[in-house]
């Protein structure tokens, strides 16, 4: 808590609802029920929070993968940069980029936005690494180009792949994105440190982080199977 | 730059097929003393099929692939229609000539119509057009469109996803097909079927074809010509399958064209190809000393039983010809029978089933045309090659298929 005052966060406020119970820092459906509606700005922070950073990342590492997949040697060099970039601990990334970026949402998108680039890059670049030679062979043999090859062929053969990096891109960011408080950017995990002594605000703050997760993971999964139809195909 | 001279209607084969001109082809990699396709000169007409084949290693593949620029060519050229390949962009010329692989390469996220319609949508044909000929071409390789056109590759069997290759590489009505081992991944009972179906499909659609391989029984069987090649890509020798069982042009070809060449012979020819034994045929009630006279004319010590329209009834006993007249009692029945027609390989195992090891040979109409013995063929494979040496003209036309015309098909 020693960045509250220093945040200018307050703690929740208590004197609502069921008293024992909040007394004792306890799980009080009426005192969630009450105060539901100062989640619903964190909770919007922390989408953003998210989905800024991963569709930022995404661009950025699937035009390097493209470009890795048309010149080799770059691959190496490319996961040697991102690699190092998504090992440096957040914490440190946030306070290391505050003098640059002051506090605030940049400094934390760029961050979190770092962190994406290497499971998507890899993801991407397995994805087309992946695709059958015969098909590829083929699609030359009939007279594609190699823009049609990969727009065509390689890149919707590559989808589930790809997609697959975005889920564990989204949902690890949404993790991270709990840490953007760090950097002033406020988010869910604002609300956890705010106070996580009391049960009921943890409950809340962590729950919602945890459903934006999977609702996440949910939504690109079902855009996955909507965008490829012949994987389900059985033999009949 | 995609304004092709395409089909007006979805016909089959409506383009004419292209010749092609190997000249001093050449492919050589850096940093290897050998060249993968070594002064490769050879001539393919307008709508034949050119084998080439050779053990793995001999630079077939490559030369093939340098015909549609998979690979390019290091020296000499190659010429489609007298026009030099390298003088057309490879995406255009690629869209030009039909492309089928051992692998296959379907699209797995593509439907079987999706597929057979990568080309045609390359040159932009509309989309009636398109689904015209989608239907046409599963027709055409025997497959039911309805059931068919909407299924992904997973959905199907090998044996429909080699049929969907070709459909996809004859999409566009190319005057020029390459196909690299097409039937090579089939287990061997479909393939036979599959070549003897791609046959009958180039009877109708009479490309120009280019096909590898490595199997020779196969080149043997679906080749107009065959072009034996050899380690560092050189040409040991470019011939008709029959002229490549009889004179094996040195050691490589005689090993690679194996020892059983004399068999693979019989699978050329038909039954009217060799010289039969003339057979003594009579009728019931004929002369004894008429019968007796054909007898002693005859290559065979039998007679054979013939009706008033010369069908053979069976082989006599000796006891039908103590009288007077000849009577009906026969030896045997006439199985078994062969016919002029018949492959010689075929004619000789029903010769070999049976228990007499001759057989009488009718004609289309059924009618006595000799006597053939596993004897006759038996020689016939000792002479052939002495004989053509000294000149005789070499067997027409060796294929499996029934060619239309003369030496054709079965009258029933």
């Amino acid at each position: 808590m020693f960045l509250l005052a220093q945040q200018g966060l307050e703690m929740p406020d208590r004197n609502e609802g069921a008293a024992g119970c909040v007394q004792n820092d306890g799980f009080c459906p009426s005192w969630i029920f009450d105060n539901f509606d100062r989640y619903v700005d964190p909770f919007l922070q922390h989408i953003v929070l998210t989905v800024v950073p991963v569709a930022i990342g995404f661009a950025i590492s699937f035009g390097l993968a493209v470009l890795a997949h048309r010149r080799q040697w770059l691959t190496g060099p490319i996961t040697g940069v991102t690699g190092f970039l998504y090992t440096i601990p957040s914490l440190a990334f946030f306070f290391l980029l505050q003098p640059l970026t002051g506090r605030g949402y940049l400094t934390a998108i760029i961050a979190l936005t770092c962190y994406t680039l290497l499971i998507i890059f890899r993801n991407v670049t397995t994805g087309l690494g992946g695709v059958p030679m015969e098909a590829r062979d083929a699609a030359r043999g009939m007279g594609l180009t190699d823009r049609q090859l990969l727009w065509r062929v390689e890149l919707p053969l590559a989808l589930p792949e790809i997609l697959a990096g975005l889920r564990i891109a989204t949902t690890t960011t949404v993790g991270l994105a709990a840490l953007a408080f760090f950097a002033g950017a406020g988010g869910l995990g604002a609300e956890l440190d705010a106070d996580y002594y009391f049960k009921s605000n943890v409950v809340v703050a962590g729950g919602l982080a945890v459903l934006l997760a999977a609702a996440f993971d949910l939504i690109i999964l079902g855009v996955q199977r909507a965008m490829t139809p012949w994987q389900r195909a059985r033999a009949t | 730059m995609n304004q092709q001279s395409a089909p007006d209607s979805a016909g089959t084969s409506s383009r004419k097929a292209a010749t092609l001109e190997f000249r001093s082809a050449t492919k050589r990699y850096p940093g290897q003393d050998d060249a993968a396709v070594d002064g490769l000169s050879l001539e393919v007409p307008a709508g034949e099929i050119c084998v080439l084949v050779g053990p793995s290693g001999c630079g077939k593949t490559t030369a093939m692939r340098m015909v549609n620029r998979m690979i390019d060519l290091t020296d000499g050229d190659i010429l489609l229609d007298g026009k030099s390949v390298t003088e057309i962009s490879p995406a255009q010329l690629r869209r030009e000539v039909g492309y089928a692989i051992q692998q296959i390469g379907l699209f797995p996220h593509y439907s079987v119509a999706d597929n057979i319609a990568t080309v045609p949508k390359l040159l932009g044909w509309d989309r009636q057009r398109i689904s015209a000929r989608v239907d046409e071409l599963l027709e055409l390789v025997s497959l039911d469109p309805h059931e068919t056109r909407d299924r992904y590759p997973s959905q199907l069997s090998g044996g429909q996803r080699q049929r969907i290759g070709v459909a996809r590489a004859l999409a566009a009505d190319p005057p020029l097909m390459l196909m690299d081992e097409p039937f090579g991944a089939i287990d061997p009972i479909n393939r036979e079927r599959l070549q003897n179906e791609f046959l009958r499909l180039q009877q109708d659609i009479r490309k120009t074809i280019v096909f590898v391989t490595h199997d020779i029984d196969e080149a043997i069987k679906i080749g107009d010509k065959i072009a034996v090649l050899q380690k560092g890509g050189k040409l040991a020798q470019f011939a008709t399958p029959a002229e490549l069982l009889m004179y094996p042009n040195g050691k490589f070809v005689e090993d690679f064209v194996g020892a059983d060449r004399a068999l693979k012979r019989l699978a050329l020819q038909r039954v009217r190809d060799i010289d039969l034994w003339k057979a003594a045929t009579v009728r019931v009630g004929e002369p004894v000393a008429e019968a007796k006279a054909k007898l002693a004319d005859s290559d065979i010590n039998m007679t054979l039983l013939v009706d008033d329209d010369q069908r053979p009834l069976g082989w006599l006993a000796d006891a039908a010809l103590r009288g007077e007249r000849v009577e009906k009692r026969l030896r045997s029945t006439a199985e078994p029978t062969v016919e002029l027609d018949d492959i010689l390989r075929d004619a000789l195992s029903d010769l070999l089933a049976s228990d007499s090891r001759y057989g009488a040979v009718v004609d289309g109409r059924g009618h006595v045309a000799g006597v053939l013995s596993v004897e006759v063929i038996g020689n016939f494979l000792q002479e052939a090659p002495v004989e053509a040496r000294s000149g005789a003209e070499l067997v027409e036309d060796p294929r499996l298929v029934a060619a239309p015309g003369s030496t054709g098909r079965r009258d029933h």
